[in-house]
Formats: structure tokens, sequence, C-alpha cells
């Protein structure tokens, strides 16, 4: 029998994922979409809103990153960024292949990875401190990926990641939260929809 | 049943935008007729229910797609459809092909028979049967009055095999 090839990696940092989010929210364009969805949704919803704000609440679970496929084509001037739960990127692993064929360059996912579904009471996710994301993203085709655990670093860096031109990946280490409830749609989805589509013509 | 030209012909005069699709041996014939001609772009994906995602993502951002999937795939979309279709009320049309409607060589006693046409009626998509050449004159006036009405549309395109 032979020995695992696996090697011990040195501890992971994590980063509060609400400050995690802060420093996207402080370094967004106000022309910039931001789509947010499970956890990040509920606590973008905690700062700030901009009408570009496009809340996933309630979602299609996993429908956040083609969603901002589908923008980013429609609007190639305006940079999308994607706030994206591990639970919902495992929902939809294929969009990271779409999204890099398409190539969007004016697309930005970042994924929050807590290894838990975080809005149902934090059972893990399927490959918990196991899958690779960053690693993904690049067998999927992405050529912009990064990794961050360090809120420090993340927010030296966000600026300048969110700048160049994508399909770009980000993965956040962040910590896990306990005994939050989920987001709250925060209006009727029909209605914020339209009036989403009124900033983008305005 | 239709030439590639003619219905990419067609989806440029409807002023459909965005092609988002996953292909079968019937409607994967008029990719290359799509992308030779760049006009609409056609966007690969790598399954259904992400298609109308990606689809609902166009249209937020005022493109005009259309999904193009076969009937396995509407099956396979539902809570896609959901979210787009009823919760963000967008009208998005699509084109199904409808696996086995024409000739059931190839899967005798293919279920997508009983279930694709109360699957469109649940998810409340006004759809057109297309089963014959000359029903293609019947697909403009169905896209053109789903646009006009805000509501989403298909047209379920018979298929002879798998």
């Amino acid at each position: 029998m032979t020995s695992p090839t696996t090697t011990p990696t040195a501890p992971r940092t994590h980063m509060p994922a609400k400050d995690a989010l802060a420093a996207v929210h402080a370094a967004r364009d106000p022309r910039d979409i931001v789509i947010t969805t499970m956890t990040p949704a509920r606590d973008w919803m905690l700062l700030p809103q901009q009408p570009l704000d496009l809340v996933l609440v309630p979602s299609a679970m996993g429908s956040a990153p083609p969603l901002g496929l589908g923008l980013a084509l429609a609007q190639p001037t305006r940079r999308v960024i994607v706030c994206n739960g591990d639970g919902s990127m495992l929902m939809n692993l294929g969009a990271l292949v779409s999204i890099a064929n398409a190539r969007p360059a004016n697309l930005v996912l970042i994924v929050f990875v807590n290894g838990t579904y975080e809005v149902t009471g934090s059972q893990p996710v399927p490959g918990a401190g196991v899958v690779d994301y960053p690693a993904l993203a690049r067998a999927a085709g992405f050529e912009s990926v990064h990794a961050y655990g360090s809120l420090h670093e993340w927010q030296s860096a966000v600026r300048r990641i969110i700048a160049v031109p994508g399909p770009t990946f980000v993965a956040l280490d962040v910590e896990q939260v306990h005994g939050q409830p989920g987001p709250k749609s925060p209006g009727p989805a029909r209605e914020r929809a339209r009036q989403f589509m009124q900033a983008l013509r305005g | 049943m239709f030439s590639s030209e003619k219905i990419r012909t067609l989806l440029e005069q409807l002023g459909v935008t965005h092609v988002v699709t996953v292909p079968d041996s019937t409607i994967g014939r008029w990719q290359t007729a799509i992308e030779e001609r760049g006009t609409p772009r056609l966007v690969r994906v790598c399954r259904e229910g992400e298609a109308w995602q990606v689809a609902a993502g166009l249209q937020l951002g005022g493109a005009t797609p259309l999904v193009l999937i076969q009937c396995t795939g509407l099956l396979e979309s539902g809570d896609a459809i959901r979210n787009a279709l009823h919760d963000f009320g967008l009208p998005l049309f699509a084109i199904i092909g409808y696996r086995s409607y024409l000739n059931q060589d190839t899967l005798p006693g293919d279920t997508c028979l009983v279930f694709t046409e109360p699957t469109l009626d649940a998810w409340k998509i006004d759809y057109r049967l297309v089963t014959r050449p000359s029903q293609f004159d019947d697909i403009r006036p169905h896209f053109v009055a789903c646009r006009d009405a805000g509501k989403p549309g298909a047209i379920l395109l018979a298929e002879g095999k798998a």
C-alpha cells in the first residue's frame, strides 16, 4: 500500500467576512454593478446601498455567477462584481467554465469561503477545507486568479485586483459565523429588477 | 426542419442579441451559422439551468437573449426558471427541442413526451408547438406577442431523434 502523497499545509488564516465585504464596498465605483447572494447579501445590506446593487434574494442557489456573466456581456463598459458563497459556487461549478469561455473582461467573481452552508445552520459544504477554489478557477480557464486569507492584505489589494482586465476570480478565506439568520429579501424582486434596469438606463 | 441560416436570420431580424445554449443533435446544427456571422452572439454554457440565469443577466442588462436548449434541459432548469421568470419577472424566450416527438426509433417510449408540455404549463411559459416546416412563420408572431405582452414564451420544436 502506498502512502498518501499530500503534505501538510501551513495553517490557513481567515478574515471576518463582513470586513472583507466592506473592503469591496469601499473599492467599488458607483458605476459598478454588484451582485450579492446568500451570506454576502445579508452582510452587504448592512452597508450603504447603491442603485446598481442587485441583491439576489430570493435566488436560485448557484445563480449569481451566471447572472453576472449575462450582465457583464450586456454591459461591457461597466464592471460587474459578483459576491458569492462557497456553497453557492459548488452548486454551479460549471459556471466557472462558462465564464472563462465567454471571457468577459469586466467580470470579477469573489467567493467567500467559510466551508459551511451558513444560512441553513452552518452545516459543512462538501469538500470543506479540501477544495482548492483558485485551482478550480485556473483549471476552468481563468487567468486572473487571486486568494487572500489576511484582511489587511485583501484591503490593500482589492482596488488593484478588481481593476485588472478579467474575468477575475478571487477566493477569500473568511471566518465561520454561527447562529446568524439568513438574508431577508429587501423587497419584491420584480420591483427591484425594474428599478435596477431603470438605474442602468439612467 | 429549418436551415441554420434561416433560423439565424430570423433571430437577427427579431433583435435577438445573444443565444445562450446547450446543444442537442438538432438545434446544435445551428451553432455554426450563428457563430460564423457573429450575430446574435453565441454563449455556450455547461447546463441548461445556467442558460436561463445567463439570459436573465442579459435581459436585466438591456440585451435581448434567447435560450436554446433541449426539453431534457428544460426539465433540469426548474429552480432557475422559477427565480428568473417568476421571482424577478423577466420575460425570457426560448426555443426548446422536443426530443422524440417526430419518431421514437432511438428512444421508444421516451418520457420526454410525457413531461415536457406539462412542465411548460407548470412554469407558465406560453409555448407554441412547431411540428412542420410550414410553421416557420409561426415563430415570429409568437416571439413578438410574448415580447409585447412582457411574458415568458417558447417555441417547442419537434425533433426526430435523441
